[in-house]
């Protein structure tokens, strides 16, 4: 035990040396766990990643304290929970990696999520739709950025209702975060005053053919066809969608989660009129146009708003590190807790102290026709924006027992 | 009510046709290089894509369209499938079947990492031809113009394949190379030539497959991987190597999905591997299969 102590207070002289905070051996560690080569690589993978050594330079930049000190390390989690979690306690334990982020995959993120409160390690999670990780799910070191899928569900079946669009049929992919997502947006639509004209269907996942769910949204005649279906199923949907003509049948659509890469897939024309929610996108503003400018540069491509969000999320933590004067997980969590921030990404934000759900202002968008698009990705128009404090489960139906 | 029920089961039905063009091409593809050169082919899949991703580069590089794609993309990765023979799958004939199985996966993970590599995960947007854009009304139901000519297509070249293989003077010398080299080549003919085109035409039905889905489904690099297990498993029910089998097999299992999925969706990918099961259980050479000791 003395000799424990005596080699930690010999630690912390030569740390002050350099200045007077305490960080563990490596530095600071960035580590995003991600699928770097799969169906979600597109929305984030190697364009994370950039983001994130983005994030860390500038950071580094600004705070000449830290120059040399924050390293980045990016990891395959293969869309496969038990690889996710193998990986995210070689992360915390072998790698001294500080903080993980991103995950992007429901799956991944609630099996990372587990292991970082085991570890005591902070995890911050921008790609993933699953609102079990700020409910049922939630821990102290696990926070989620971004969006989820209350918000999507809200924003979007809340502005359609609105808008007039009463009578639903959906369909959904047959796994957690479809039948999360789908019981969301029922649930959104049902406040609002719209119905289901049929239960919605669930769908094999991953599927390619679509058609008989078309068909039968023809012969039911909504007025809006949900589908929660993403990445490479949610292009084939709306292909179809397309092909059977829907839309001149006056069936609108609605996207439970869009990615600019799924548009990117199709042209814009195919998406044209259909609305959905986003948290953020590249054109949103000139803040957003000018980091997105930056981080084309780098990267090649446009951003998504899950690399938009890694960036933003890295720096928040890497400021909370700043303020807390350390790395060690706890006391990093007491700093991120009801901080109140704004920058490029999020508007008027603030990181829940109660369940860590990061509250921004959220945006409807509506896909506009190519013919309207002033530079390539120009994608939507803006129809409405949901207020931070209203985007997200409200505290009060939080099932999260921080929050209770 | 009843009446409804009755068309909803008939849109169904004929939906499911059309999917089954689909599987019927692909698995016709397989059988004939099964039947011919005993080569189970698991880049088949690959193939398909390739077929797809060709159409849309032609379109992308060359501006062409989908006619002329339709024509060339089936004939290059017919080709590409004729190198493949030439320099790998040849070696496979004399070897245990796990080779087989080594070198076709093996090469389903290269050509698909290969495309990835250019053209990136997410899909790639593919129209189909002003000509057939839009729907035709059916008077039942609105249905997309161009699966129903890709229903036409599929047909067509199944039968002749079926035809050409079953009841012509070619179609005697490729299963004469295949059941008796030895003695066929006695004859005069060039066997080795022979396999070769056999296997090339069977990928270029694969890159025919593609090219006719590229404006259906998202044409990305994994879009094979998904088919090709379905395919597999038409093959296995219609009877490995059975021409009129996986042809029949394909368009029956497209209309059991159909059905499946509007009765039930859960269960309707499951349908497949279930009637697989059974026919392996009660008939282990398949609906069609010919009882033959391998």
């Amino acid at each position: 035990m003395t000799t424990m102590r005596s080699a930690a207070g010999l630690c912390v002289l030569l740390a002050a040396g350099a200045a007077s905070a305490q960080y563990s051996a490596g530095g600071i560690k960035v580590g995003l766990l991600t699928d770097m080569n799969g169906v979600y690589s597109a929305i984030s993978g190697p364009g994370s990643q950039k983001a994130a050594e983005m994030a860390a330079d500038d950071f580094m930049k600004a705070n000449k304290d830290f120059a040399g000190k924050v390293t980045v390390i990016a990891v395959d989690h293969q869309n496969k929970a038990d690889i996710a979690s193998n990986k995210a306690s070689e992360m915390y334990d072998r790698l001294d990696v500080d903080a993980i982020f991103d995950t992007v995959n429901s799956a991944c993120a609630l099996a990372t999520s587990a292991i970082a409160a085991q570890r005591k390690k902070v995890f911050i999670d921008t790609g993933a739709g699953t609102s079990e990780l700020t409910n049922e799910k939630c821990n102290k070191f696990t926070f989620h950025y971004a969006y989820d899928n209350y918000m999507l569900a809200n924003g979007t079946g809340t502005t359609i209702a609105k808008q007039g669009g009463k009578t639903w049929y959906m369909i959904y992919p047959n796994y957690a975060f479809g039948q999360n997502l789908e019981r969301q947006f029922r649930a959104a639509v049902e406040k609002n005053g719209g119905k289901l004209v049929a239960p919605s269907d669930a769908t094999p996942f991953p599927n390619t053919d679509f058609s008989t769910y078309l068909l039968k949204a023809q012969s039911l005649k909504p007025q809006v066809f949900g589908t929660m279906q993403a990445g490479a199923d949610l292009v084939n949907v709306v292909k179809q969608y397309n092909e059977f003509g829907l839309k001149k049948q006056n069936i609108g659509l609605a996207i439970g989660l869009l990615f600019e890469s799924d548009i990117a897939a199709l042209g814009q024309d195919a998406y044209q009129g259909a609305i959905a929610t986003v948290p953020w996108f590249w054109n949103l503003d000139k803040a957003a146009t000018d980091w997105s400018a930056k981080f084309e540069k780098a990267a090649g491509k446009k951003p998504t708003f899950d690399q938009a969000a890694v960036y933003s999320a890295v720096t928040q933590y890497l400021q909370a590190v700043k303020r807390a004067k350390t790395d060690e997980g706890e006391k990093v969590v007491a700093q991120l807790e009801g901080h109140k921030f704004n920058d490029f990404f999020a508007r008027n934000a603030q990181i829940r102290k109660e369940d860590h759900r990061t509250i921004l202002d959220v945006y409807q968008v509506q896909v506009k026709p190519k013919s309207e698009a002033k530079a390539e990705g120009d994608y939507y128009k803006e129809v409405n924006k949901t207020p931070a404090d209203q985007a997200f489960t409200p505290l009060s139906e939080s099932k999260c027992k921080m929050a209770q | 009510m009843q009446d409804g029920a009755v068309t909803l089961l008939f849109i169904q039905i004929f939906n499911g046709l059309v999917n089954g063009a689909f599987y019927a091409l692909l698995s016709l593809g397989l059988a004939v290089i099964f039947g011919m050169l005993r080569i189970v082919n698991f880049a088949h899949g690959a193939l398909y894509m390739l077929g797809a991703f060709t159409a849309y580069a032609l379109g992308e590089k060359f501006g062409l369209g989908f006619w002329a794609s339709l024509a060339i993309a089936p004939l290059s990765v017919g080709l590409f499938g004729m190198l493949l023979e030439r320099t790998m799958i040849r070696r496979l004939y004399d070897l245990p079947a796990s080779y087989n199985l080594l070198l076709t996966f093996g090469l389903t993970l290269v050509i698909q990492d290969g495309v990835r590599l250019i053209y990136g995960i997410s899909g790639q947007p593919y129209a189909p031809p002003q000509q057939l854009s839009g729907a035709t009304n059916l008077g039942f139901i609105f249905f997309p113009t161009f699966r129903l000519f890709a229903i036409v297509v599929s047909v067509v070249v199944c039968s002749v394949t079926w035809f050409v293989i079953e009841r012509t003077r070619v179609g005697a010398v490729i299963r004469a190379c295949t059941e008796n080299p030895t003695i066929t080549r006695a004859f005069g003919i060039d066997v080795s030539l022979w396999v070769t085109a056999v296997f090339g035409f069977g990928s270029a039905l694969a890159g025919l497959a593609g090219v006719l889905a590229a404006p259906i489904y998202s044409v990305d690099p994994l879009m094979g991987s998904e088919l090709i297990i379905t395919t597999f498993a038409v093959v296995v029910i219609g009877g490995l190597g059975s021409i009129l089998g996986s042809v029949v097999t394909g368009y029956a299992v497209g209309v059991l999905v159909a059905i499946g999925s509007a009765l039930y969706p859960p269960i309707a990918n499951t349908l497949i591997f279930i009637l697989m099961a059974l026919v392996l259980l009660l008939r282990p050479s398949g609906l069609f299969g010919l009882q033959e000791a391998r």
